[in-house]
């Protein structure tokens, strides 16, 4: 029997599509079978992320109103093996699946796969409910400002309803540059006012952006900070003991003068 | 000048993030304490219990709530006492019998 773990973060655009994306691409690298299942229903994104998005035919709405079997929907990756994405119904709404629902539907995934992680819709209604409604466990994910650090507590004091073991804390998106002028949160700040246990940080990383737009989770590239940042997330979720990475992208000084450089000509 | 010397070398120019986290702490104790119905029926529950001990104390109209005031939140409670009490028992009386 598989583990479920959700991702969910109350606020939008913090990250929780990449997380899943990357992380369900780790787990499988590293030889567990695994399953993303965007339940973000009626805003698809997790299947754009990953590039699976012309090979879609069923969905998870599909599955629970009976029209196909689980694994009609489920979308093989060819890059690694083992990884399936199950895609959101794109002409529906949050309302078309229950919790008791997606409860089902999970815990027969999990039959089937050792992770089955789930990218939850932002906000705290029905689909943020039913996103979490089948999960073993659940990560927060949050980037370091205010907005999205309200939010997460917000989700976190929800999350005390579900009879769920302790929620595990993502930052992402830190910029070390701006933490070291003292203008960016730092980690310790913001696990401080959340008071959970913290998973693991993600950098700032352009390759983040140029591998969604090429479709290629970042964990597949080698020589991505944020890459490395996952892999090792993934580790930790496995159970290995990994060291939260330290902040230090400094650069270097011809990249501190050649910005100034061009920061002069603008 | 001195400012841009100061940003080449990396030094702490900004500290926005010390109000970031001002702004969070003030803004947490509220949601915390609104979102959770509970919180301050609790507490108020709680409240009264202790100063029962001390006090006879008219729990209808008894009002606790946050009140934030500029850069701090108060627990702000109004407690109509009926009367005091006068048998009350001291720690030392208590073990003496």
């Amino acid at each position: 029997m598989g583990d479920a773990v959700v991702i969910t973060s109350g606020k939008g655009g913090v990250g929780k599509t990449t997380a899943v994306a990357n992380l369900g691409t780790a787990l499988a690298a590293m030889g567990r079978s695994t399953v993303v299942v965007d339940a973000d229903i009626g805003l698809r994104n997790l299947d754009v992320v990953m590039g699976l998005e012309n090979r879609i035919v069923y969905d998870l709405v599909d599955v629970i109103e009976g029209y196909c079997r689980p694994k009609q929907a489920l979308v093989r990756d060819k890059r690694v093996e083992g990884l399936y994405l199950l895609p959101a119904a794109q002409t529906r709404d949050k309302t078309a699946v229950t919790p008791q629902q997606m409860r089902a539907l999970i815990q027969k995934l999990k039959e089937e796969f050792e992770f089955v992680l789930i990218d939850s819709p932002a906000g705290i209604e029905h689909g943020f409910r039913s996103a979490v409604a089948g999960a073993d466990q659940a990560i927060i994910i949050t980037t370091p400002e205010i907005a999205a650090v309200r939010d997460a507590d917000r989700i976190i004091g929800l999350l005390e309803s579900e009879r769920l073991p302790e929620p595990q804390l993502l930052i992402n998106r830190i910029r070390p540059a701006m933490v070291r002028r003292g203008d960016m949160m730092d980690i310790e700040d913001v696990v401080e006012i959340l008071a959970i246990p913290l998973l693991g940080i993600i950098p700032e990383d352009e390759t983040v952006v140029i591998s969604t737009n090429r479709g290629e989770p970042v964990v597949l590239m080698s020589n991505s900070r944020a890459g490395r940042a996952f892999r090792n997330i993934a580790c930790r979720l496995l159970g290995e003991e990994v060291p939260v990475e330290r902040l230090q992208d400094s650069p270097g000084l011809l990249e501190r003068l050649r910005r100034m450089v061009r920061f002069h000509d603008a | 000048m001195l400012d841009l010397i100061a940003r080449f070398f990396g030094r702490q120019s900004g500290g926005s993030k010390q109000l970031a986290k001002e702004r969070l702490r003030l803004v947490l104790v509220h949601d915390r304490a609104s979102v959770s119905p509970h919180f301050l029926n609790m507490l108020k529950a709680d409240l009264l219990q202790v100063m029962n001990k001390y006090l006879e104390i008219d729990e209808a109209t008894t009002r606790i709530m946050l009140s934030r005031q500029g850069n701090s939140i108060a627990l702000l409670a109004s407690i109509p006492i009926k009367r005091i009490r006068r048998n009350l028992q001291f720690p030392h009386a208590q073990t003496d019998g």
